[in-house]
C-alpha cells in the first residue's frame, strides 16, 4: 500500500507536467488546426533556460522557472511568426516539416551552447514529507501544487479575460472571430506564446527530477500528442484528464509490470485509440 | 511538348552519366565513394516516401522505422543466422512490405495530421522495439560484420566500385518504378487523392486501396533501403531507426522535389554533400540546415528539381506564345498555372 500511495504520488507529478505540455499543443491545435511537431524541442530549451537561470544566474528556482517560460514565450511569437505564418494557407503537411526544421535547428542549437552531455539540475527543494505514511520528495510536491496553480490561472485566463476569450473564439470559428473585430493574427502569436510557456513551466518543474539532454523533449513528445489525442485535438479538460491519466498510468506500469512497460504504454494507447477512433477519442465535433 | 521533354531527359542524362561515372572520377578518393554509396542507399528510401508523400499526400513519419526494418533483417539475419546476401535482402523486402501492409491497415484509417502523428508513434515503437530487445537486436551495442553481397562470377562486391554499380542498379529501378508510376493510370489516381480525398472519391478512385497500395510500396522501399545501407556500412545499431532519420529522409526529398523522379536522389546526394562540408561541425550543422529546411517549405515546396521543372514549363509557355504571336494567330488561353502542375515528370 505504501508503495502505491508513492507511486500514486509520482505518477500525479508526472502527470502534472504532462499537462502543462499537453495543454500549449492542445491550444495551438485548436488554434491554428497544426500539430506543432516542435514543441518536444520548446520543452527542452524550457529545461535549458531553467537550468541556465538557476545555475550560471544563480536565481532562485521558481523565478527561475517563471524566466525561462518569458523567454520561451518570445521564442514560442517569433516561431508563429517566423515559421507558421507564413505558411497558414499551405498544405497540412508543409507545417510539419517546417517544424521538423524548427525542431532540429533548437536541438543543434542548444548542443551548440550547452554540449551533447547530459546535464543534472540540482533542485534547491530538498527534503522530503511525509504524506498518508509515505515519503514524497518536495520536489514532486512542488510539482503538482505548481501545475495545479497554473492550470487554474490558465482556466482564469481563457473563461475570464478578453484575451483568453478572443483564443476561444477563435479556435471555434476563425472567420466568424475575426467578424467579430478580433484579429486571429495576434490570437495565434498570442496562443503560441502561452503555449511555449507552459511547456517551459512543465520542463522547469521536471528538470530537477530527469536529466537534461538535447533530445530530451523528443520521447515526451510523442507521449503529449498520445495525450491530447486521447482527451482530444483542442480541448482542454481533455488534455488535463488525459494528462493525469497518462502519467498515473505509466507510474503504475512501471511499478507493477515493467520499466519498458512503462515507457511504451503512451504508444500503445496512442496506437489504440487511433486504431478504433481514428478521429480520436472524445473529440468534439470539428468543423472541416 | 518535345523540347521541353528533351530538356528534362537531358537533366536526366546528365544526372545518370554523373553517377555512371562517379568511381572512375573519384578512383583514389574510397571515402567520397562511400559517401555516395551510403547516399544511394538513402536514396532508394527517399523514393519509398516519395510515393506516400510526393504521390499521395500522406506525411509518414514511419519510414525512418521501416528502414531501421530493412537494417536490422538484413543484418540479423546474416551474421547470427548466417543467411546470404541475396536472401537476406529478400526477406527485408518481404518484411517491410507485410510490416508496411499491416501498418497501413491501421494508419490509414487516420487522416491528415492524425496520420503523421500515428506513424510517428509507430516509427518510435519500431525503434524502442530495435534499441530495447536485446536478446535479438543486441540493442545498442549492435552488430559487426554485415556480409556484403556474394560474388556472382567475376563480380566481387568487396570492391567499392563494384558494390556501387549494384546499388545503381537498385536505385535505376526505383527511379524507373517511379517514373511509370507518374505516367500511369496510378499515379495519377494518387496525385487525385493527394489533390482531394473527397473528390478523389467522387470520380470513381477507391481512395482506401489506393493509400494502402501506396503506403506499402513505400515502405517497401524504405526496407529495401535500409537492407542495402546495412550491408554497405557494415555494422547495424539503433540510430539507423530513429525518428532523426525519419526527418532527414523527409529533407532529402524536400530539396530534391516531391513527386519527381530525379528529385529524390538529386536531393539526397546534394544534402549528403553539403553534410560533408559541415563535416568539422557535424553536430550542429542544423543551425544552418533547420532554417534552410524552413526557408524550403516556406519559399521553395516543390524543391529543386520542382522548381527547374516549373521554370522549363514558364519557358515552353513563352516560347509557344512567341510562336503564336510570330504566326500572328491570337493568343488563346495560356495552359494552367504551373502551381496546378507541380509534380510534372522530369
Amino acid at each position: 500500500m505504501t508503495l502505491f500511495i508513492q507511486q500514486f504520488f509520482n505518477g500525479l507529478s508526472l502527470g502534472g507536467v504532462y499537462c502543462l505540455a499537453a495543454i500549449g499543443l492542445t491550444l495551438v491545435f485548436g488554434v491554428l488546426r497544426i500539430p506543432n511537431l516542435a514543441h518536444g524541442a520548446l520543452y527542452m530549451v524550457g529545461a535549458y533556460l531553467t537550468y541556465f537561470f538557476l545555475t550560471s544566474a544563480g536565481v532562485p528556482y521558481i523565478l527561475a522557472i517563471a524566466l525561462a517560460a518569458l523567454v520561451l514565450a518570445g521564442i514560442g511569437i517569433g516561431m508563429e511568426r517566423v515559421v507558421f505564418h507564413p505558411l497558414r494557407n499551405a498544405p497540412h503537411t508543409h507545417h510539419m516539416i517546417a517544424a521538423a526544421g524548427a525542431m532540429f535547428f533548437l536541438h543543434s542549437l542548444v548542443q551548440a551552447i550547452w554540449g551533447a552531455d547530459f546535464r543534472r539540475m540540482e533542485s534547491p527543494i530538498t527534503g522530503r514529507v511525509e504524506i498518508l505514511g509515505t515519503q514524497v520528495s518536495w520536489q514532486r510536491v512542488t510539482i503538482v501544487i505548481t501545475a495545479v496553480v497554473v492550470l487554474i490561472a490558465l482556466t482564469w485566463f481563457i473563461k475570464k479575460t478578453v484575451h483568453g476569450q478572443s483564443i476561444e473564439a477563435v479556435e471555434q470559428d476563425r472567420v466568424g472571430a475575426s467578424l467579430v473585430g478580433i484579429n486571429p493574427n495576434r490570437v495565434s502569436m498570442l496562443t503560441f506564446g502561452l503555449a511555449a510557456a507552459l511547456v517551459a513551466v512543465a520542463a522547469g518543474l521536471v528538470a530537477p527530477i530527469n536529466l537534461i539532454y538535447p533530445t530530451m523533449g523528443d520521447v515526451i513528445m510523442v507521449k503529449v500528442f498520445a495525450i491530447i489525442i486521447l482527451g482530444g485535438l483542442g480541448s482542454i479538460p481533455g488534455a488535463i484528464v488525459g494528462g493525469f491519466t497518462l502519467g498515473l498510468a505509466e507510474a503504475m506500469a512501471t511499478t507493477y509490470v515493467s520499466a519498458v512497460a512503462g515507457e511504451v504504454i503512451a504508444f500503445v494507447v496512442l496506437i489504440l485509440v487511433l486504431a478504433i477512433r481514428p478521429t480520436g477519442l472524445l473529440t468534439k465535433a470539428v468543423q472541416r | 511538348m518535345k523540347l521541353t521533354f528533351s530538356i528534362r531527359g537531358v537533366g536526366a542524362l546528365l544526372v545518370a552519366a554523373a553517377l555512371l561515372f562517379a568511381p572512375l572520377i573519384l578512383a583514389e578518393q574510397n571515402y567520397l565513394l562511400r559517401v555516395l554509396i551510403t547516399g544511394i542507399t538513402y536514396a532508394i528510401a527517399v523514393y519509398g516516401l516519395n510515393i506516400i508523400l510526393g504521390f499521395t499526400g500522406q506525411l509518414s513519419l514511419a519510414h525512418g522505422g521501416f528502414f531501421g526494418i530493412g537494417v536490422y533483417t538484413m543484418g540479423l539475419l546474416t551474421t547470427d543466422y548466417d543467411w546470404s546476401f541475396w536472401s537476406a535482402l529478400l526477406a527485408a523486402i518481404v518484411l517491410t512490405t507485410v510490416v508496411g501492409f499491416l501498418a497501413g491497415l491501421l494508419a490509414l484509417r487516420t487522416r491528415e495530421a492524425y496520420f503523421a502523428i500515428f506513424t510517428m508513434a509507430l516509427g518510435l515503437i519500431i525503434y524502442m522495439v530495435i534499441s530495447r530487445w536485446e536478446d535479438v537486436t543486441h540493442a545498442y551495442s549492435g552488430v559487426l560484420g554485415v556480409k556484403l553481397p556474394e560474388d556472382i562470377g567475376p563480380l566481387d562486391f568487396s570492391e567499392p566500385a563494384t558494390y556501387y554499380y549494384l546499388l545503381l542498379v537498385f536505385l535505376a529501378a526505383a527511379a524507373y518504378v517511379t517514373y511509370t508510376l507518374r505516367v500511369s493510370n496510378v499515379g495519377r489516381r494518387l496525385l487525385a487523392i493527394r489533390t482531394s480525398e473527397d473528390l478523389a472519391s467522387s470520380i470513381g478512385i477507391n481512395v482506401g486501396l489506393n493509400k494502402q497500395l501506396a503506403f506499402t510500396a513505400s515502405a517497401g522501399f524504405a526496407g529495401l533501403g535500409g537492407a542495402l545501407f546495412a550491408s554497405a556500412e557494415g555494422f547495424i545499431g539503433p540510430n539507423s531507426s530513429s525518428i532523426d532519420l525519419t526527418f532527414e529522409l523527409l529533407m532529402f526529398l524536400l530539396v530534391g522535389g516531391v513527386a519527381t523522379v530525379m528529385g529524390p536522389i538529386v536531393g539526397t546526394l546534394l544534402v549528403l554533400m553539403l553534410f560533408e562540408a559541415f563535416q568539422d561541425f557535424q553536430a550542429y550543422r542544423f543551425i544552418l540546415l533547420g532554417p534552410v529546411i524552413i526557408a524550403l517549405v516556406i519559399y521553395a515546396p516543390q524543391g529543386l528539381i520542382g522548381r527547374l521543372n516549373q521554370l522549363t514549363f514558364y519557358w515552353k509557355r513563352r516560347r509557344a506564345a512567341a510562336q503564336k504571336t510570330a504566326a500572328g494567330a491570337p493568343e488563346q488561353n495560356s495552359p494552367a498555372d504551373p502551381h496546378d502542375e507541380k509534380t510534372e515528370v522530369r
